[in-house]
């Protein structure tokens, strides 16, 4: 066993980790934050997104001493201050971004990677930028959707799904 | 996945020294490293990740102009880096994977693992680029032995690569939409002195150069210079993706939309 410590959602953490330990596996089974979601194991669907160092990366392909010293945001961290939602999240409620649920902390990850490096993307951009984050429920109209309006932009033209 | 030892060293030399362990690999973005070892299909008893050692990291400019990219560096950061420098190859690194993969995978692990489908041996190839690793240099063409098969010696690790820079040049990715590696991919360089042409994800001996294409290319550079000629579909790749003859006839295709590009 090795002692990893990093920051997650601003708060310092640490553990004791087997070399093959995944990240995903220290965030869920380790500091109880099951927010991240394990779809696939296999680096294919995204569920796991988290940010580390300000990066979207898939938490099931990356070993948790890997991210030793590193800041990680999860899903747990991305409501506001007072616990409301934040823009995205609200976003995706209010246009109905998702059904089961379970690709959507991935999906709210990525997002917010996305806007943080380009602000007011094209419809092309959020589904490029989605490539990697797969929806067996929403068909995706909805999700790009709500990233649309989170980003501010009108959405109004763009017909409910 | 077995468990194994983990070690993260800050210096080349430290790296080499731990790999030369029994049973120790090197680990790069892990991107498809750590999806094998869950397979069970590797299983190191050390891993030596080489993303703690900055002197693997970064891009920078030679004196003579070709571009030197640590082997450490990842997909994301050469599609940002080498944008204005080499419009192609960032072009490439932007549309490995996806967003997340491009964040953690390094254009050493994808040259070492040499994927029959991977982008990045395209590039090499295709701008005939050197291979340098901690004890030599590698020319492209001397690098690249077959599918997953490299030119490295045991414990050997790839520090960086060194692009000349074409006057043109264009990859063209057919996707597999589902690994969205490419079902078929062509990088095209042209030089001063030749055109070279590398075709990936389409035979089973891994990336090639299409001598063919590239001298009826150094004749007349059109694409209508490639109507007449055919890759043999005999060594293609042939898998419930696509066919052989369907592959050697997409290398025909992804070859004139390369031109086209470049024009
Ligand atoms: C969903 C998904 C989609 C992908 N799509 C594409 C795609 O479209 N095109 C494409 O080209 N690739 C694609 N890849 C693969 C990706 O580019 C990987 O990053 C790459 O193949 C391996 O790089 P890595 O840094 O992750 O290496 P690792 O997985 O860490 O290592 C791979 C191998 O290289 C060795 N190695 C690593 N670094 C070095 C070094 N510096 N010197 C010597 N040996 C080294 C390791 O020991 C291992 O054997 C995809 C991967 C995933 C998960
Ligand atoms: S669980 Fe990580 S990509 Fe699917
Ligand atoms: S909402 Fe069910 S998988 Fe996306």
């Amino acid at each position: 066993m090795t002692q990893v410590s990093m920051t997650v959602n601003g708060k310092t953490v640490s553990g004791d980790v087997e070399g093959r330990t995944l990240l995903s596996s220290f965030l869920r089974d380790h500091l109880s934050l099951t927010g991240t979601h394990v779809g696939c194991d296999t680096a294919q669907c995204g569920a796991c997104v988290v940010h580390v160092n300000g990066e979207a990366v898939k938490s099931c392909n990356m070993l948790a001493l890997e991210a030793d010293g590193a800041e990680v945001g999860t899903i747990e961290g991305q409501a506001n201050p007072d616990g409301s939602l934040n823009v995205i999240q609200q976003a995706f409620q209010d246009h109905h971004g998702l059904q089961c649920g379970f690709c959507t902390p991935g999906m709210v990850m990525s997002a917010a990677a996305l806007l943080k490096e380009n602000p007011r993307p094209t419809e092309a951009e959020i589904r490029k930028y989605l490539e990697g984050n797969l929806c067996r429920c929403t068909g995706y109209h909805n999700i790009v959707k709500a990233i649309m309006a989170a980003s501010g932009q009108d959405v109004s033209h763009i017909a409910a799904e | 996945m077995y468990n194994f030892e983990f070690k993260s060293p800050s210096t080349i030399a430290d790296a080499v020294a731990a790999l030369a362990g029994e049973d120790a690999q090197a680990l790069g973005g892990g991107q498809t490293l750590i999806p094998t070892m869950k397979q069970r299909l590797a299983a190191p008893a050390t891993l030596v990740r080489l993303g703690g050692i900055p002197e693997l990291k970064g891009v920078c400019v030679e004196d003579d102009g070709s571009i030197a990219i640590g082997a450490a560096t990842t997909h994301a950061t050469v599609a940002r880096e080498v944008a204005d420098k080499y419009p192609a190859l960032a072009d490439l690194a932007g549309h490995i994977g996806d967003p997340a993969v491009r964040n953690r995978g390094t254009i050493g692990g994808s040259l070492a693992n040499n994927d029959p489908a991977a982008c990045y041996p395209a590039a090499v190839l295709g701008s005939g680029a050197m291979v340098v690793t901690n004890s030599r240099q590698i020319a492209a063409d001397d690098f690249f032995q077959g599918m997953f098969t490299t030119a490295l010696d045991e414990g050997e690790i790839i520090t960086s690569v060194r692009f000349p820079v074409p006057q043109a040049a264009s990859y063209q990715k057919f996707l597999q939409p589902a690994s969205r590696f490419a079902l078929v991919g062509v990088f095209l360089a042209r030089f001063a002195d030749g055109v070279r042409v590398a075709v990936t994800g389409a035979s089973e001996e891994g990336v090639f150069r299409w001598a063919e294409a590239e001298q009826a290319l150094n004749k007349e550079f059109r694409p209508d210079a490639l109507m007449d000629l055919r890759v043999n579909p005999m060594n293609m790749i042939g898998d419930l993706h696509g066919s052989k003859e369907y592959r050697a006839h997409l290398v025909g295709v992804m070859t004139r939309r390369a031109v086209q590009a470049c024009i």
